[in-house]
Protein backbone atom coordinates (compact mmCIF):
# COMPACT_ATOMS: atom_id res chain seq x y z
CA UNK A 1 0.00 0.00 0.00
CA UNK A 2 1.28 3.32 -0.99
CA UNK A 3 1.94 6.07 2.24
CA UNK A 4 -0.31 8.58 1.72
CA UNK A 5 1.79 12.20 2.37
CA UNK A 6 -0.93 13.50 4.34
CA UNK A 7 -1.72 10.86 7.75
CA UNK A 8 -4.47 13.63 8.61
CA UNK A 9 -6.54 16.04 6.32
CA UNK A 10 -9.46 17.76 8.00
CA UNK A 11 -11.30 20.33 6.04
CA UNK A 12 -14.11 22.67 6.69
CA UNK A 13 -14.81 20.33 9.73
CA UNK A 14 -18.53 21.73 11.59
CA UNK A 15 -19.72 20.40 14.62
CA UNK A 16 -22.64 20.27 16.84
CA UNK A 17 -24.01 19.08 20.22
CA UNK A 18 -27.55 19.47 20.36
CA UNK A 19 -28.19 22.66 18.84
CA UNK A 20 -24.75 24.32 19.71
CA UNK A 21 -22.14 24.56 17.23
CA UNK A 22 -19.14 23.13 19.16
CA UNK A 23 -16.54 23.48 16.02
CA UNK A 24 -16.51 25.69 12.90
CA UNK A 25 -15.18 25.28 9.98
CA UNK A 26 -12.01 23.22 11.06
CA UNK A 27 -9.33 22.15 8.46
CA UNK A 28 -5.57 21.70 9.32
CA UNK A 29 -3.41 18.69 8.35
CA UNK A 30 -0.41 16.60 9.21
CA UNK A 31 1.94 14.72 7.40
CA UNK A 32 3.40 11.45 8.32
CA UNK A 33 6.01 11.04 10.75
CA UNK A 34 4.92 14.62 12.24
CA UNK A 35 4.06 15.32 15.80
CA UNK A 36 0.93 17.45 16.06
CA UNK A 37 -0.12 19.86 19.15
CA UNK A 38 -3.27 20.87 19.00
CA UNK A 39 -3.71 23.41 21.63
CA UNK A 40 -6.38 25.81 23.40
CA UNK A 41 -7.84 26.76 26.42
CA UNK A 42 -10.78 24.79 28.47
CA UNK A 43 -13.55 24.54 26.16
CA UNK A 44 -12.26 25.56 22.78
CA UNK A 45 -13.32 22.53 22.00
CA UNK A 46 -9.54 20.30 21.89
CA UNK A 47 -11.50 17.63 23.45
CA UNK A 48 -14.60 17.43 20.64
CA UNK A 49 -12.28 17.38 17.62
CA UNK A 50 -10.26 14.69 19.20
CA UNK A 51 -13.41 12.72 19.78
CA UNK A 52 -14.76 13.19 16.13
CA UNK A 53 -10.39 12.57 14.69
CA UNK A 54 -11.17 9.07 16.83
CA UNK A 55 -14.37 8.64 15.08
CA UNK A 56 -16.81 8.59 17.87
CA UNK A 57 -18.87 10.98 16.60
CA UNK A 58 -20.44 12.42 13.38
CA UNK A 59 -19.75 15.54 12.07
CA UNK A 60 -22.57 17.67 11.24
CA UNK A 61 -20.38 18.27 8.03
CA UNK A 62 -17.09 18.39 6.51
CA UNK A 63 -14.87 15.53 6.07
CA UNK A 64 -11.55 14.17 8.13
CA UNK A 65 -9.44 12.09 6.30
CA UNK A 66 -7.07 9.31 8.02
CA UNK A 67 -4.20 7.79 5.79
CA UNK A 68 -5.81 8.51 2.67
CA UNK A 69 -9.47 7.42 4.00
CA UNK A 70 -12.49 9.62 4.97
CA UNK A 71 -13.48 8.59 8.19
CA UNK A 72 -17.02 9.94 7.48
CA UNK A 73 -18.05 8.21 4.59
CA UNK A 74 -16.74 4.70 5.79
CA UNK A 75 -18.53 1.51 6.41
CA UNK A 76 -17.96 -0.41 9.56
CA UNK A 77 -15.68 -2.87 8.08
CA UNK A 78 -13.49 -0.54 6.69
CA UNK A 79 -13.57 1.76 9.56
CA UNK A 80 -12.69 -1.67 11.85
CA UNK A 81 -9.45 -1.89 8.99
CA UNK A 82 -8.60 1.37 9.65
CA UNK A 83 -8.93 1.01 13.59
CA UNK A 84 -5.76 -1.31 13.06
CA UNK A 85 -3.52 1.03 12.13
CA UNK A 86 -4.91 3.77 15.28
CA UNK A 87 -3.67 3.85 18.68
CA UNK A 88 -5.28 6.06 21.38
CA UNK A 89 -4.50 6.81 24.89
CA UNK A 90 -7.21 8.56 26.78
CA UNK A 91 -6.74 10.87 29.09
CA UNK A 92 -7.56 8.85 32.46
CA UNK A 93 -5.92 6.02 30.33
CA UNK A 94 -9.46 4.75 30.54
CA UNK A 95 -7.54 0.66 31.37
CA UNK A 96 -9.81 -1.48 32.07
CA UNK A 97 -9.87 -2.24 35.47
CA UNK A 98 -11.05 -5.75 35.75
CA UNK A 99 -8.01 -6.96 33.61
CA UNK A 100 -4.14 -7.03 34.72
CA UNK A 101 -2.29 -4.19 33.07
CA UNK A 102 -0.85 -7.20 30.69
CA UNK A 103 -4.44 -8.06 29.88
CA UNK A 104 -5.04 -4.71 28.79
CA UNK A 105 -1.99 -4.08 26.41
CA UNK A 106 -2.76 -7.96 24.46
CA UNK A 107 -6.24 -6.52 24.46
CA UNK A 108 -5.90 -5.27 20.60
CA UNK A 109 -3.86 -7.87 19.41
CA UNK A 110 -6.00 -10.28 20.83
CA UNK A 111 -9.27 -8.90 18.94
CA UNK A 112 -7.34 -7.86 15.62
CA UNK A 113 -4.37 -11.03 15.45
CA UNK A 114 -4.56 -14.26 15.13
CA UNK A 115 -1.79 -15.21 17.45
CA UNK A 116 -0.77 -17.96 20.11
CA UNK A 117 -0.90 -16.97 23.77
CA UNK A 118 3.15 -16.70 24.28
CA UNK A 119 3.61 -14.93 21.42
CA UNK A 120 0.83 -12.10 22.13
CA UNK A 121 2.40 -11.92 25.70
CA UNK A 122 6.00 -11.67 24.48
CA UNK A 123 4.43 -8.50 22.44
CA UNK A 124 2.61 -6.91 25.36
CA UNK A 125 6.48 -7.09 27.06
CA UNK A 126 7.87 -6.02 24.57
CA UNK A 127 5.67 -2.63 24.61
CA UNK A 128 5.92 -2.86 28.39
CA UNK A 129 9.46 -2.30 28.17
CA UNK A 130 8.91 0.72 25.61
CA UNK A 131 7.28 2.81 28.26
CA UNK A 132 9.71 1.22 31.23
CA UNK A 133 6.94 -0.64 33.03
CA UNK A 134 8.98 -3.55 32.53
CA UNK A 135 7.52 -6.37 35.07
CA UNK A 136 4.13 -4.52 35.80
CA UNK A 137 1.80 -7.02 33.72
CA UNK A 138 0.37 -8.98 36.22
CA UNK A 139 -0.58 -5.69 38.56
CA UNK A 140 -3.98 -4.50 38.06
CA UNK A 141 -4.94 -0.66 36.76
CA UNK A 142 -6.06 0.27 40.76
CA UNK A 143 -2.96 -0.25 41.84
CA UNK A 144 -1.04 2.31 39.56
CA UNK A 145 0.00 5.50 39.99
CA UNK A 146 -1.10 7.98 37.65
CA UNK A 147 2.02 8.21 35.31
CA UNK A 148 2.37 4.47 35.31
CA UNK A 149 -1.42 4.45 34.17
CA UNK A 150 -0.40 7.02 31.20
CA UNK A 151 2.41 4.65 30.46
CA UNK A 152 0.20 1.51 30.68
CA UNK A 153 -2.56 3.31 28.10
CA UNK A 154 0.59 4.27 26.26
CA UNK A 155 1.55 0.45 25.96
CA UNK A 156 -1.67 -0.56 24.77
CA UNK A 157 -2.21 2.13 22.11
CA UNK A 158 1.19 1.45 20.23
CA UNK A 159 0.87 -2.47 20.81
CA UNK A 160 -0.43 -3.12 17.10
CA UNK A 161 2.27 -0.67 16.08
CA UNK A 162 -0.15 2.00 14.11
CA UNK A 163 0.81 4.34 12.05
CA UNK A 164 -0.88 6.84 13.68
CA UNK A 165 -1.04 7.63 17.58
CA UNK A 166 -3.61 9.84 19.23
CA UNK A 167 -2.57 11.13 22.88
CA UNK A 168 -5.43 13.00 25.18
CA UNK A 169 -3.55 15.29 27.93
CA UNK A 170 -0.49 13.48 28.34
CA UNK A 171 0.78 15.81 31.36
CA UNK A 172 -2.88 16.42 32.75
CA UNK A 173 -2.31 15.69 36.48
CA UNK A 174 1.13 14.59 36.58
CA UNK A 175 4.42 16.26 38.33
CA UNK A 176 6.82 17.53 35.98
CA UNK A 177 9.47 15.16 35.89
CA UNK A 178 6.92 12.67 34.74
CA UNK A 179 5.40 14.52 32.07
CA UNK A 180 9.22 15.58 30.90
CA UNK A 181 9.41 12.23 30.89
CA UNK A 182 6.55 11.33 28.78
CA UNK A 183 7.23 13.71 26.24
CA UNK A 184 10.51 12.22 25.96
CA UNK A 185 8.74 8.69 25.21
CA UNK A 186 6.71 10.41 22.89
CA UNK A 187 9.54 11.81 20.44
CA UNK A 188 11.60 8.33 21.39
CA UNK A 189 8.28 6.40 19.40
CA UNK A 190 8.16 9.04 16.66
CA UNK A 191 11.78 8.57 15.57
CA UNK A 192 11.85 4.82 16.45
CA UNK A 193 8.47 4.30 14.45
CA UNK A 194 8.12 6.74 12.14
CA UNK A 195 4.14 7.50 13.68
CA UNK A 196 2.21 10.63 13.26
CA UNK A 197 1.07 11.94 16.66
CA UNK A 198 -1.72 13.81 17.74
CA UNK A 199 -1.16 15.15 21.10
CA UNK A 200 -4.04 17.63 22.23
CA UNK A 201 -2.79 19.25 25.43
CA UNK A 202 -3.38 22.71 27.03
CA UNK A 203 0.61 22.38 28.55
CA UNK A 204 2.32 25.05 27.02
CA UNK A 205 6.23 23.73 27.66
CA UNK A 206 5.36 19.92 26.94
CA UNK A 207 4.01 21.07 23.46
CA UNK A 208 6.61 23.24 22.60
CA UNK A 209 8.87 20.73 23.27
CA UNK A 210 7.27 18.23 21.31
CA UNK A 211 5.83 19.92 18.30
CA UNK A 212 6.69 19.74 14.77
CA UNK A 213 3.50 22.10 14.18
CA UNK A 214 0.69 23.08 16.66
CA UNK A 215 -3.01 24.25 15.86
CA UNK A 216 -4.29 26.48 18.25
CA UNK A 217 -8.17 25.91 18.99
CA UNK A 218 -10.30 29.09 20.33
CA UNK A 219 -14.22 28.94 20.93
CA UNK A 220 -14.49 25.54 18.17
CA UNK A 221 -12.36 27.74 15.55
CA UNK A 222 -8.82 27.47 14.24
CA UNK A 223 -6.79 30.44 15.55
CA UNK A 224 -4.02 29.06 13.45
CA UNK A 225 -1.67 25.81 12.62
CA UNK A 226 1.39 25.99 11.91
CA UNK A 227 5.47 25.47 13.00
CA UNK A 228 6.15 25.67 16.65
CA UNK A 229 8.53 29.35 15.64
CA UNK A 230 5.35 30.65 13.84
CA UNK A 231 3.49 30.14 16.80
CA UNK A 232 5.75 31.44 19.08
CA UNK A 233 6.17 34.43 16.75
CA UNK A 234 2.23 35.02 16.42
CA UNK A 235 1.01 38.73 16.76
CA UNK A 236 -2.74 37.01 17.67
CA UNK A 237 -3.65 38.62 20.67
CA UNK A 238 -5.44 35.52 21.74
CA UNK A 239 -2.54 33.49 20.74
CA UNK A 240 -0.20 35.90 22.96
CA UNK A 241 -3.03 35.80 25.79
CA UNK A 242 -2.55 31.93 25.81
CA UNK A 243 1.11 31.98 25.81
CA UNK A 244 1.67 34.71 28.29
CA UNK A 245 -0.96 33.33 30.54
CA UNK A 246 -2.95 36.53 30.64
CA UNK A 247 -6.37 36.46 31.44
CA UNK A 248 -8.60 37.40 27.78
CA UNK A 249 -10.11 40.88 28.06
CA UNK A 250 -13.16 40.72 25.59
CA UNK A 251 -15.04 44.06 25.44
CA UNK A 252 -18.85 43.57 26.61
CA UNK A 253 -21.45 44.50 23.76
CA UNK A 254 -23.85 46.23 26.43
CA UNK A 255 -26.92 45.14 24.13
CA UNK A 256 -25.90 41.67 23.97
CA UNK A 257 -25.18 41.92 27.95
CA UNK A 258 -28.81 42.55 28.45
CA UNK A 259 -30.28 40.05 26.05
CA UNK A 260 -28.57 37.66 27.72
CA UNK A 261 -29.46 38.65 31.29
CA UNK A 262 -32.97 39.20 30.46
CA UNK A 263 -33.65 36.67 27.82
CA UNK A 264 -36.82 34.22 28.67
CA UNK A 265 -38.04 36.50 30.95
CA UNK A 266 -39.65 39.37 28.85
CA UNK B 1 -52.99 28.68 32.69
CA UNK B 2 -49.04 29.17 32.61
CA UNK B 3 -48.38 26.22 35.25
CA UNK B 4 -51.24 24.16 32.84
CA UNK B 5 -48.86 24.85 29.60
CA UNK B 6 -45.86 23.46 31.66
CA UNK B 7 -47.61 20.85 33.38
CA UNK B 8 -49.15 19.56 29.66
CA UNK B 9 -45.36 20.21 28.53
CA UNK B 10 -43.56 18.34 31.19
CA UNK B 11 -46.41 15.26 30.38
CA UNK B 12 -45.12 15.46 26.79
CA UNK B 13 -41.52 15.72 27.37
CA UNK B 14 -41.81 12.67 30.07
CA UNK B 15 -44.05 10.59 27.35
CA UNK B 16 -41.38 11.53 24.69
CA UNK B 17 -38.58 10.54 26.88
CA UNK B 18 -39.73 7.10 27.30
CA UNK B 19 -40.71 5.89 24.01
CA UNK B 20 -37.13 7.17 22.97
CA UNK B 21 -36.35 5.00 25.95
CA UNK B 22 -37.90 1.87 24.65
CA UNK B 23 -36.40 2.37 21.13
CA UNK B 24 -32.74 2.36 23.13
CA UNK B 25 -33.61 -0.64 24.33
CA UNK B 26 -35.67 -2.33 21.21
CA UNK B 27 -32.07 -1.41 19.78
CA UNK B 28 -30.15 -2.48 22.01
CA UNK B 29 -32.03 -6.00 21.63
CA UNK B 30 -31.51 -5.77 18.04
CA UNK B 31 -28.38 -5.18 18.56
CA UNK B 32 -27.47 -7.57 20.56
CA UNK B 33 -28.96 -10.17 18.84
CA UNK B 34 -27.29 -9.50 15.80
CA UNK B 35 -23.83 -9.96 17.31
CA UNK B 36 -24.92 -13.58 18.87
CA UNK B 37 -25.60 -14.74 15.39
CA UNK B 38 -23.68 -13.31 13.10
CA UNK B 39 -20.96 -11.97 15.18
CA UNK B 40 -18.59 -14.75 13.75
CA UNK B 41 -19.00 -13.67 10.40
CA UNK B 42 -18.82 -9.95 11.12
CA UNK B 43 -14.93 -10.47 12.97
CA UNK B 44 -16.99 -9.98 15.74
CA UNK B 45 -17.47 -13.05 17.46
CA UNK B 46 -19.48 -13.82 20.50
CA UNK B 47 -16.21 -15.63 22.90
CA UNK B 48 -17.95 -18.30 24.41
CA UNK B 49 -15.18 -17.97 27.73
CA UNK B 50 -16.98 -14.47 27.83
CA UNK B 51 -20.42 -16.46 28.05
CA UNK B 52 -19.23 -18.69 30.67
CA UNK B 53 -18.29 -16.41 33.13
CA UNK B 54 -21.06 -14.02 32.86
CA UNK B 55 -23.01 -17.08 33.29
CA UNK B 56 -21.31 -18.07 36.34
CA UNK B 57 -21.44 -14.58 37.60
CA UNK B 58 -25.13 -13.71 36.69
CA UNK B 59 -26.09 -17.49 37.54
CA UNK B 60 -24.29 -20.11 39.28
CA UNK B 61 -23.65 -17.49 42.20
CA UNK B 62 -27.19 -16.94 42.22
CA UNK B 63 -27.82 -20.26 43.67
CA UNK B 64 -27.78 -19.98 47.33
CA UNK B 65 -29.70 -16.77 47.63
CA UNK B 66 -32.37 -18.21 44.89
CA UNK B 67 -32.42 -21.31 46.69
CA UNK B 68 -33.18 -19.95 50.09
CA UNK B 69 -35.82 -17.55 48.79
CA UNK B 70 -37.56 -20.14 46.58
CA UNK B 71 -37.50 -22.70 50.12
CA UNK B 72 -39.45 -19.90 51.89
CA UNK B 73 -41.55 -19.04 49.15
CA UNK B 74 -42.87 -22.88 49.12
CA UNK B 75 -43.01 -23.33 52.65
CA UNK B 76 -44.96 -19.79 53.24
CA UNK B 77 -47.24 -21.18 50.25
CA UNK B 78 -47.87 -24.07 52.22
CA UNK B 79 -48.81 -22.22 54.98
CA UNK B 80 -50.96 -19.68 53.81
CA UNK B 81 -52.75 -22.33 51.55
CA UNK B 82 -53.81 -24.74 54.67
CA UNK B 83 -54.94 -22.01 56.69
CA UNK B 84 -57.19 -20.65 53.76
CA UNK B 85 -58.56 -24.49 52.30
CA UNK B 86 -58.76 -25.33 56.09
CA UNK B 87 -62.34 -22.72 56.38
CA UNK B 88 -63.10 -25.15 53.60
CA UNK B 89 -61.98 -28.49 55.54
CA UNK B 90 -59.74 -29.01 51.95
CA UNK B 91 -56.44 -29.15 53.33
CA UNK B 92 -56.37 -31.91 50.94
CA UNK B 93 -55.50 -29.83 48.23
CA UNK B 94 -53.19 -27.95 49.20
CA UNK B 95 -50.39 -30.11 47.35
CA UNK B 96 -52.66 -28.69 44.05
CA UNK B 97 -52.45 -25.34 45.10
CA UNK B 98 -48.61 -25.08 45.84
CA UNK B 99 -47.78 -27.26 42.94
CA UNK B 100 -49.20 -24.73 40.37
CA UNK B 101 -48.80 -21.30 41.68
CA UNK B 102 -45.13 -22.52 42.15
CA UNK B 103 -44.36 -23.63 38.96
CA UNK B 104 -46.48 -21.00 36.65
CA UNK B 105 -46.31 -17.74 38.84
CA UNK B 106 -43.68 -18.12 42.02
CA UNK B 107 -40.45 -19.74 40.93
CA UNK B 108 -40.12 -17.24 38.10
CA UNK B 109 -41.05 -14.47 39.54
CA UNK B 110 -38.68 -15.02 42.53
CA UNK B 111 -35.70 -15.91 40.23
CA UNK B 112 -36.39 -13.18 38.29
CA UNK B 113 -36.39 -10.27 41.40
CA UNK B 114 -33.27 -11.87 42.78
CA UNK B 115 -31.33 -11.73 39.54
CA UNK B 116 -32.71 -8.34 39.18
CA UNK B 117 -31.31 -7.29 42.33
CA UNK B 118 -28.08 -9.28 42.26
CA UNK B 119 -27.12 -8.35 38.17
CA UNK B 120 -29.17 -5.70 36.89
CA UNK B 121 -27.61 -3.02 39.12
CA UNK B 122 -24.09 -4.90 39.08
CA UNK B 123 -24.79 -4.69 35.20
CA UNK B 124 -25.64 -0.93 35.60
CA UNK B 125 -22.68 -0.47 37.47
CA UNK B 126 -20.15 -1.89 35.60
CA UNK B 127 -21.18 -0.47 32.40
CA UNK B 128 -22.11 2.88 33.83
CA UNK B 129 -18.66 3.11 35.64
CA UNK B 130 -16.72 2.02 32.25
CA UNK B 131 -18.74 5.37 30.82
CA UNK B 132 -17.55 8.02 33.11
CA UNK B 133 -13.88 6.57 32.52
CA UNK B 134 -13.91 6.78 28.77
CA UNK B 135 -13.67 2.67 28.85
CA UNK B 136 -16.56 1.95 26.00
CA UNK B 137 -14.45 4.74 24.31
CA UNK B 138 -11.75 2.66 24.55
CA UNK B 139 -13.36 -0.43 23.41
CA UNK B 140 -14.66 1.58 19.83
CA UNK B 141 -10.92 3.09 19.03
CA UNK B 142 -10.02 -0.99 19.19
CA UNK B 143 -12.03 -1.92 17.44
CA UNK B 144 -14.59 -3.60 19.89
CA UNK B 145 -18.05 -3.15 19.09
CA UNK B 146 -19.27 -2.10 23.21
CA UNK B 147 -22.44 -4.20 22.56
CA UNK B 148 -21.03 -7.36 21.19
CA UNK B 149 -18.21 -6.87 24.13
CA UNK B 150 -20.72 -6.24 26.94
CA UNK B 151 -23.96 -6.83 26.22
CA UNK B 152 -24.41 -9.86 24.60
CA UNK B 153 -22.47 -12.45 26.33
CA UNK B 154 -24.66 -10.88 29.14
CA UNK B 155 -27.36 -11.67 26.82
CA UNK B 156 -26.48 -15.47 26.07
CA UNK B 157 -25.74 -16.17 29.83
CA UNK B 158 -29.05 -14.96 31.37
CA UNK B 159 -30.85 -16.93 28.66
CA UNK B 160 -29.13 -19.67 29.69
CA UNK B 161 -29.01 -19.91 33.39
CA UNK B 162 -32.27 -18.00 33.93
CA UNK B 163 -34.49 -20.71 33.05
CA UNK B 164 -31.97 -23.66 34.67
CA UNK B 165 -32.81 -21.67 38.26
CA UNK B 166 -36.11 -21.25 37.43
CA UNK B 167 -36.66 -25.10 37.43
CA UNK B 168 -34.29 -25.77 40.23
CA UNK B 169 -36.87 -22.99 41.83
CA UNK B 170 -39.15 -25.32 40.91
CA UNK B 171 -37.84 -28.32 43.03
CA UNK B 172 -36.74 -25.92 46.07
CA UNK B 173 -40.21 -24.23 46.57
CA UNK B 174 -42.01 -27.84 45.97
CA UNK B 175 -39.67 -29.16 48.74
CA UNK B 176 -40.33 -26.47 51.10
CA UNK B 177 -43.81 -26.92 50.76
CA UNK B 178 -43.23 -30.91 51.11
CA UNK B 179 -41.41 -30.48 54.52
CA UNK B 180 -44.11 -28.23 55.99
CA UNK B 181 -46.81 -30.58 54.71
CA UNK B 182 -45.08 -33.18 56.32
CA UNK B 183 -45.22 -31.73 59.58
CA UNK B 184 -49.00 -30.15 59.41
CA UNK B 185 -50.69 -32.95 57.41
CA UNK B 186 -48.36 -36.17 58.41
CA UNK B 187 -48.16 -36.13 54.36
CA UNK B 188 -45.20 -37.84 53.90
CA UNK B 189 -42.91 -36.03 51.46
CA UNK B 190 -42.70 -38.89 48.41
CA UNK B 191 -46.55 -38.99 48.42
CA UNK B 192 -46.36 -34.79 48.18
CA UNK B 193 -44.29 -35.36 44.96
CA UNK B 194 -46.05 -38.00 43.55
CA UNK B 195 -48.93 -36.23 43.87
CA UNK B 196 -47.52 -33.16 42.90
CA UNK B 197 -46.29 -35.05 39.43
CA UNK B 198 -49.77 -36.39 39.02
CA UNK B 199 -51.37 -32.68 38.87
CA UNK B 200 -48.93 -30.70 36.84
CA UNK B 201 -48.41 -31.19 33.04
CA UNK B 202 -45.49 -29.79 31.14
CA UNK B 203 -47.46 -27.01 30.12
CA UNK B 204 -47.26 -25.53 33.47
CA UNK B 205 -43.23 -25.75 33.95
CA UNK B 206 -42.90 -24.40 30.27
CA UNK B 207 -45.32 -21.76 31.35
CA UNK B 208 -42.71 -20.47 34.36
CA UNK B 209 -39.57 -21.43 31.60
CA UNK B 210 -40.75 -18.96 29.01
CA UNK B 211 -41.55 -16.50 32.03
CA UNK B 212 -38.03 -16.80 32.72
CA UNK B 213 -37.04 -15.94 29.10
CA UNK B 214 -38.73 -12.64 29.25
CA UNK B 215 -37.47 -12.01 32.05
CA UNK B 216 -33.37 -12.82 31.63
CA UNK B 217 -33.99 -10.26 28.74
CA UNK B 218 -35.80 -7.56 30.60
CA UNK B 219 -33.31 -7.60 33.14
CA UNK B 220 -30.09 -7.88 30.57
CA UNK B 221 -31.50 -4.67 28.39
CA UNK B 222 -32.51 -2.50 31.61
CA UNK B 223 -29.65 -2.95 33.21
CA UNK B 224 -27.01 -2.33 30.19
CA UNK B 225 -29.10 0.36 28.82
CA UNK B 226 -29.18 2.06 32.45
CA UNK B 227 -25.00 1.96 32.20
CA UNK B 228 -24.21 3.16 28.95
CA UNK B 229 -26.83 6.38 29.61
CA UNK B 230 -24.76 7.98 32.51
CA UNK B 231 -23.20 10.91 31.91
CA UNK B 232 -22.88 13.11 35.99
CA UNK B 233 -19.81 10.66 37.03
CA UNK B 234 -20.08 8.90 39.79
CA UNK B 235 -23.49 10.19 41.17
CA UNK B 236 -25.13 9.16 37.51
CA UNK B 237 -23.57 5.73 38.17
CA UNK B 238 -25.41 5.39 41.73
CA UNK B 239 -28.41 6.50 39.71
CA UNK B 240 -28.35 4.79 37.16
CA UNK B 241 -28.21 1.11 39.66
CA UNK B 242 -30.90 2.55 41.51
CA UNK B 243 -32.63 2.76 38.25
CA UNK B 244 -31.69 -0.65 36.86
CA UNK B 245 -32.75 -2.22 39.90
CA UNK B 246 -36.75 -0.46 40.29
CA UNK B 247 -37.38 -0.55 36.75
CA UNK B 248 -36.19 -4.38 36.35
CA UNK B 249 -38.45 -5.24 38.97
CA UNK B 250 -41.28 -3.26 37.81
CA UNK B 251 -40.29 -4.95 34.40
CA UNK B 252 -40.27 -8.11 35.30
CA UNK B 253 -43.88 -7.81 37.10
CA UNK B 254 -45.64 -5.86 34.49
CA UNK B 255 -43.87 -8.37 31.74
CA UNK B 256 -45.14 -11.57 33.90
CA UNK B 257 -48.84 -9.67 33.94
CA UNK B 258 -49.31 -9.26 30.68
CA UNK B 259 -47.66 -12.92 29.89
CA UNK B 260 -49.95 -14.60 32.06
CA UNK B 261 -53.26 -12.34 30.64
CA UNK B 262 -52.04 -13.76 27.26
CA UNK B 263 -51.51 -17.56 27.74
CA UNK B 264 -53.27 -18.10 30.75
CA UNK B 265 -57.28 -17.48 30.29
Amino acid sequence: MQIPELAIDVSHLVTHYGSRKILDDISFQARQGEIMVIMGGSGSGKSTLLRHLLGLHQPTSGSIRLLGKDITQLNADQMYDLRKNMGVAFQGGALFNSMTVGENVELPLREHARLDENTMRIMSRMKLEVVNLAGFENLMPAELSGGMIKRAALARAIVMDPRLLFFDEPSAGLDPVVSAELDELILILRDAMNMTIVVVTHELESAFKIADRITVLDQGRILMSDTVTAVRASDNPRIQSLLNRTPRNEAINPDEYMERLTREIF
Amino acid sequence: MNTLLSFVAQVGQRSLQSVREIGYHAALLAEACYWLLFGRWRRQPVRLGAIFREAVGVGVNAIPIVALASFATGMMLAIQGIYTLRTFGAEGQVVLGISLSVTREFAPLITGIFVAGRSGSAIAARIGTMQISQEIDALRVIGINPVRYLVAPLLAAMLLTLPALTVMSDLIALFGGALYCAGELSLPIGIFFARTFEVLVAQDVIHGVLKSLIFAVIITLIGSANGFNVTAGAEGVGRATTRAVVLGCIGIILADMVFTFLTSR
